[in-house]
């Protein structure tokens, strides 16, 4: 297969996520298990010989939610508890749920109760991950999971599963950083949209088939002829960059993302793990090294710095801002990092999303008079 | 003097305090409502809080000026009021209401929310000051876990070793007993007063334990609190032998628990409207929120008992809780309140008046508000909901008569 035979293949994957999972399971003759936003240690999952799923909401008409939520709760959530209360997750043996903010300990709490017949795993990571005390509990609360996830499948899991799967998550991690590194070089071929479908196509694959496709699309490219973009390069931010409609605004009007801090994408592999210690402390320490990440304390709040960092390493032009709407803790964020970026002179253009918008024309507008005003 | 003139006495000695302390060179402390303050009384640390002080512009109804501020600054009118207002008086640093000093420290606790987490970054990043966070994991378990005692055991010792840092002082154990006795018997008057709401009439009228609630968060770890809140229990144990209801110029009539907090800007209205349908507001989440007992010297203890507050525990418990406050307070009826502010309050509410309404068969409404952004009320929609739970209540009333 040619390396853009498998970029339709992660395109395709992307797009029908269900179709993708389904033919998964069929081909590893592994069970699957859901995997909410933010952070979750896929590894364990992966160890326990089930396949990760990632539940990143999705567009469908909110009906039945409304009978958990009101209707100012974040559209991801909001679809995810839809698709569980209309079945659309029945594929799945259970589910693993962080409590990173308010939104998501009510959904903790309402999937117990809406959706009782996909087992819940939750995960409570802590906020003070400097401290000792913080590091130690997140090594803990690993290893409480690791036992539900025993209880569940069964099966015991042992330590070389788990450094097995802790290799290829990191591993896939590495290829990751280099696949957004390598197709910011290549705009004319790796545009916005395409962009976001094939580190997405992650989330519903197996990590081993997914990082070699990845790698072969990064060989792929990397025998390329490096072509002048005549567009603008932006960093984007925020949790999430959908619907995917969005993006092909972007690449309409010649606006590349030469990099992410969104915690679909990036935020997921950014960090490499520690080096040293169990693999309960290395996983620890990739969660307690994440720096500019909304859902995790940091008294030095160092999300603006980063964003100028990665303007200038990646030589951006902008800082566009997609902010879901009923996100917390993004909205927080958003006013200190704002300030920062206007004393360095960066522009930014803020987008407020979500899940199940349908209407384009004003961002259309918009991002067209940004990249004018770019050019 | 009765306890409600200690009440406005101690609420001015607060602030002046604060103000005064600023005024000499002493240090700040801005902190979230049910922290361990113990620490910071033990330090002997002047504390304001955040919280308390947004409700009191509130209910001043000069909310509007801060939150507008905070939006123009790029705040979305989504995020919680409280916070709204608090970071636009950071910068306006002046209001009708009350005056506080500027903080030199943030104390952050998050076992109310993890919101104050991201509000009290930003405080820190915005001042420019050193922040001591209590994480506080939320309890997806019944039962607060082992692991997380131990992790939050170890966040207090860690933040001693930071107070020590910040005052160059050491930290006086002796006193810290002390305060910790002291704490713990002004929570049990707070709670043992709001317990005489169980008599029928309840000789508390509800939307008073909102205005003593401002004490019980700044003064949990001093004699002038312990003071106020036994004299507020005498004073409704003699009400209650005496037969008094909540009000003079009306009977109680119906016995309801509110859940969530006042709406500050709407405060008359809201309890006008109970009060002209004899609706009593018994009881809330409130009383148990601030009832934080633990063994003196018991650090472990105290980590427990900070993290088992009622908005970081589990819905079973949250049912089990509700479930008790209608048996304890005879209650006949809830209004819950659908706070725009408080995400982690509102997004349980619905599952709850399910659980709630199939184990006691009370009725319920829900409406929409705010805690301090006076946008987010409607009057006419609340007096609807009203009216609604009375006919609700009185249909019960009837069958009960009728056996």
């Amino acid at each position: 297969m040619s390396y853009q035979d498998i970029i339709k293949k992660l395109e395709t994957a992307a797009l029908h996520p269900a179709k993708t999972v389904t033919e998964q399971i069929r081909k590893t003759g592994k069970d699957a298990f859901g995997c909410f936003p933010i952070y979750t240690p896929e590894e364990i999952i992966y160890a326990a010989g089930l396949l990760p799923v990632g539940m990143w909401g999705g567009k469908t008409e909110l009906k039945l939610a409304d009978k958990y939520l009101q209707s100012f709760c974040c559209s991801i959530m909001r679809s995810n508890i839809e698709y569980g209360l209309k079945g659309t997750y029945n594929m799945l043996k259970g589910i693993i749920l962080p409590t990173f903010c308010d939104t998501l300990k009510c959904i903790c709490e309402n999937w117990k109760a809406a959706v009782p017949h996909i087992p819940i795993v939750p995960i409570v990571y802590p906020q003070n991950r400097s401290i000792d005390a913080g590091f130690v509990y997140m090594t803990e609360e690993l290893q409480r999971v690791k036992g539900e996830m025993e209880k569940i499948t069964g099966r015991t899991l042992s330590d070389d599963d788990l450094e097995e799967a802790w290799e290829l998550y990191e591993e896939y991690r590495r290829t990751m950083r280099e696949f957004t590194d390598t197709a910011a070089e290549y705009p004319q071929i790796i545009g916005a949209k395409r962009r976001h479908l094939l580190i997405k196509a992650g989330y519903f694959m197996d990590k081993r088939e997914y990082t070699q496709d990845i790698r072969e699309i990064i060989a792929g490219l990397k025998d390329e002829e490096k072509k002048p973009f005549a567009g603008n390069r932006v960093v984007v931010t925020g949790l999430l960059a959908e619907p995917a409609e969005l993006l092909d605004i972007f690449e309409e009007n010649q606006l590349a993302f030469a990099a992410d801090d969104l915690a679909q994408e990036s935020r997921q592999f950014r960090t490499p793990g520690g080096t040293e210690g169990s693999v309960w402390q290395r996983m620890a320490g990739r969660i307690c090294d994440q720096r500019g990440d909304t859902f995790l304390y940091e008294e030095e709040k160092s999300r603006g710095q980063m964003l100028i960092d990665m303007v200038k390493e990646k030589e951006a032009d902008a800082v566009v801002i997609f902010m879901m709407k009923f996100c917390d803790p993004e909205e927080f964020d958003y006013p200190i990092y704002k300030k920062e970026l206007e004393a360095a002179g960066i522009p930014m253009l803020y987008l407020e999303i979500d899940q199940q918008m349908d209407s384009f024309e004003q961002i259309r507008t918009r991002v067209q008079s940004f990249a004018e005003m770019l050019a | 003097m009765t306890s409600k003139e200690m009440l406005n006495h101690l609420v001015a000695k607060h602030y002046e305090g604060a103000l005064q302390a600023k005024k000499e060179g002493r240090p700040v402390v801005w902190a979230t409502s049910i922290c361990p303050q113990e620490l910071l009384e033990t330090m002997g640390l002047v504390t304001v809080y955040p919280e308390n002080h947004a409700a009191a512009i509130g209910a001043r109804k000069e909310a509007l000026t801060f939150i507008e501020h905070s939006e123009a600054e790029g705040y979305s009118a989504d995020i919680c009021s409280y916070a709204r207002v608090n970071m636009g008086y950071a910068d306006i640093r002046h209001a009708e209401a009350q005056d506080i000093p500027l903080p030199d420290l943030i104390f952050c606790c998050s076992n109310i929310c993890n919101t104050v987490i991201k509000w009290y970054e930003n405080l820190a990043k915005k001042l420019n000051i050193p922040l001591i966070m209590f994480d506080m994991p939320f309890n997806h378990t019944y039962e607060v876990p082992a692991h997380s005692v131990k992790y939050m055991r170890g966040q207090i010792e860690y933040a001693i070793k930071q107070l020590e840092d910040f005052t160059k002082k050491k930290f006086d154990y002796d006193k810290f007993g002390e305060v910790m006795k002291l704490s713990n018997a002004t929570c049990e008057w707070w709670k043992k007063a709001t317990d005489w709401a169980k008599v029928k009439p309840s000789p508390l009228n509800g939307f008073d334990m909102f205005n003593y609630m401002a004490m019980i968060v700044c003064m949990r770890g001093n004699e002038d609190g312990h003071k106020l809140f036994k004299l507020w229990h005498d004073e409704m144990e003699a009400k209650a032998k005496k037969g008094k209801g909540p009000w003079n110029s009306a009977e109680e009539k119906y016995r309801i628990i509110w859940d969530g907090i006042a709406c500050w800007p709407h405060l008359a209205v809201t309890f006008k409207t109970l009060k002209k349908y004899g609706i009593n507001m018994v009881t809330s989440t409130y009383p148990e929120s601030w009832n934080v007992r633990y063994e003196t010297n018991d650090l472990s203890g105290m980590a427990k008992a900070y993290a088992s507050n009622y908005a970081n525990r589990n819905l079973d418990y949250d049912t089990d809780n509700m479930k008790k406050l209608v048996d304890d307070f005879s209650v006949e009826g809830i209004v819950y309140h659908s706070n725009r502010s408080c995400k982690l309050m509102d997004f349980r509410q619905y599952e709850v008046q399910r659980r709630i309404a199939e184990a006691t068969g009370i009725p319920s409404v829900v409406f929409d508000g705010d805690q301090t952004d006076p946008r987010n009320f409607s009057e006419a929609q609340y007096e609807t909901r009203i009216q609604a739970l009375v006919e609700m209540m009185e249909k019960n009333k009837e069958a009960k008569r009728r056996g």
